[in-house]
């Protein structure tokens, strides 16, 4: 049985999900949902990288390596916030990241 | 052979998402998100982008899994309190989960690719040039304007990240090394004449 396009969108869509999953689940952990998000994108590059060897264009490999370069500078930037707010308010519970709601 | 690894790949991978989400322990999560990626890049592998997996192992689990360590286990969180709503809110998940996979599913299976799509490759896949080679010839002169963009978004990040981090406590003594730079003995040594038996 020959491993075709459709097993890894497949796979990539199960991954989505359960990004999309984790992200509902862990409403209170601001940790597992970035962690979810990289999970999200790692399932976005498996799609590109897939229709890239299907379609024979390269075009897919070059798009996943700037999704993967957003991906890391967002990691950085979204603990870099998380460390910041951690020293401002002892705590990092979702529920309380609200001080600027009107 | 091949199918053998991508379901093994396959099936560690997506256990493993499924123990980031679902662990008590965020560090036990940062961990599986590690072994998910590497089996992403076994994935990558399998379809040809070996470039692309090496840099998955680079950038992933080099960097971006290791700061997602030092941030768990820097910050001393309650983690079991902060816990507690999984249950509640596993309908909702489970329902979305359920709508969302219900729907990639029938675009993943559906799926059919229109006849004229071979015609308009924007840049085919050489035969004879290795995989890093290709992406390096057009990395460099098809698409360095998102190259260079997507340097310039990796240094935006790095900025960011330490002006938000730097904080500089008050009574901290640091070294400054153009007010060290600027003493000269002139300014600094000061000679006072001192009377015979009497002192300062």
């Amino acid at each position: 049985m020959t491993i075709g396009l459709t097993h890894y969108l497949v796979v990539a869509a199960i991954l989505f999900t359960l990004g999309i999953a984790g992200i509902i689940l862990n409403r209170k952990n601001i940790i597992v949902i970035l962690m979810s998000v990289e999970l999200i994108l790692l399932s976005v590059n498996l799609n590109f990288v897939a229709f890239s060897q299907s379609l024979g264009d390269l075009v897919g490999q070059v798009f996943a390596l700037f999704v993967l370069t957003v991906a890391a500078a967002e990691a950085a930037i979204g603990l870099a916030i998380l460390v910041a707010f951690y020293r401002n308010r002892g705590t990092i519970a979702v529920e309380d990241i609200n001080s600027l709601k009107g | 052979m091949a199918a053998v690894f991508f379901y093994l790949f396959a099936t560690i991978m997506i256990a493993s998402a499924c123990v980031v989400i679902f662990a008590r322990n965020p560090v036990h999560s940062v961990l599986f998100l590690i072994l998910a990626f590497c089996n992403g890049a076994g994935l990558f592998l399998l379809s040809g982008a070996e470039f692309l997996a090496m840099l998955l192992i680079v950038v992933y689990v080099g960097a971006v899994a290791v700061l997602f360590l030092f941030v768990v286990m820097m910050l001393d969180v309650d983690f079991a309190e902060l816990k507690q709503g999984i249950s509640k809110y596993l309908p909702v998940g489970a329902a979305v989960g359920a709508v969302v996979l219900a729907e990639l599913g029938m675009v993943a299976l559906g799926w059919q690719p229109a006849s004229a799509s071979r015609n308009l490759l924007e840049t085919p896949i050489a035969a004879n040039v290795s995989n890093t080679a290709a992406l390096g010839q057009v990395l460099y002169t098809k698409y360095v304007i998102f190259f260079q963009a997507s340097a310039l978004v990796l240094l935006t990040a790095m900025i960011g990240a330490i002006v938000l981090t730097l904080h500089h406590k008050p009574n901290v003594k640091r070294q400054s090394i153009d007010v060290q730079n600027a003493r000269n003995a002139k300014n600094v040594v000061e000679l006072k004449k001192v009377p015979f038996r009497t002192g300062v």
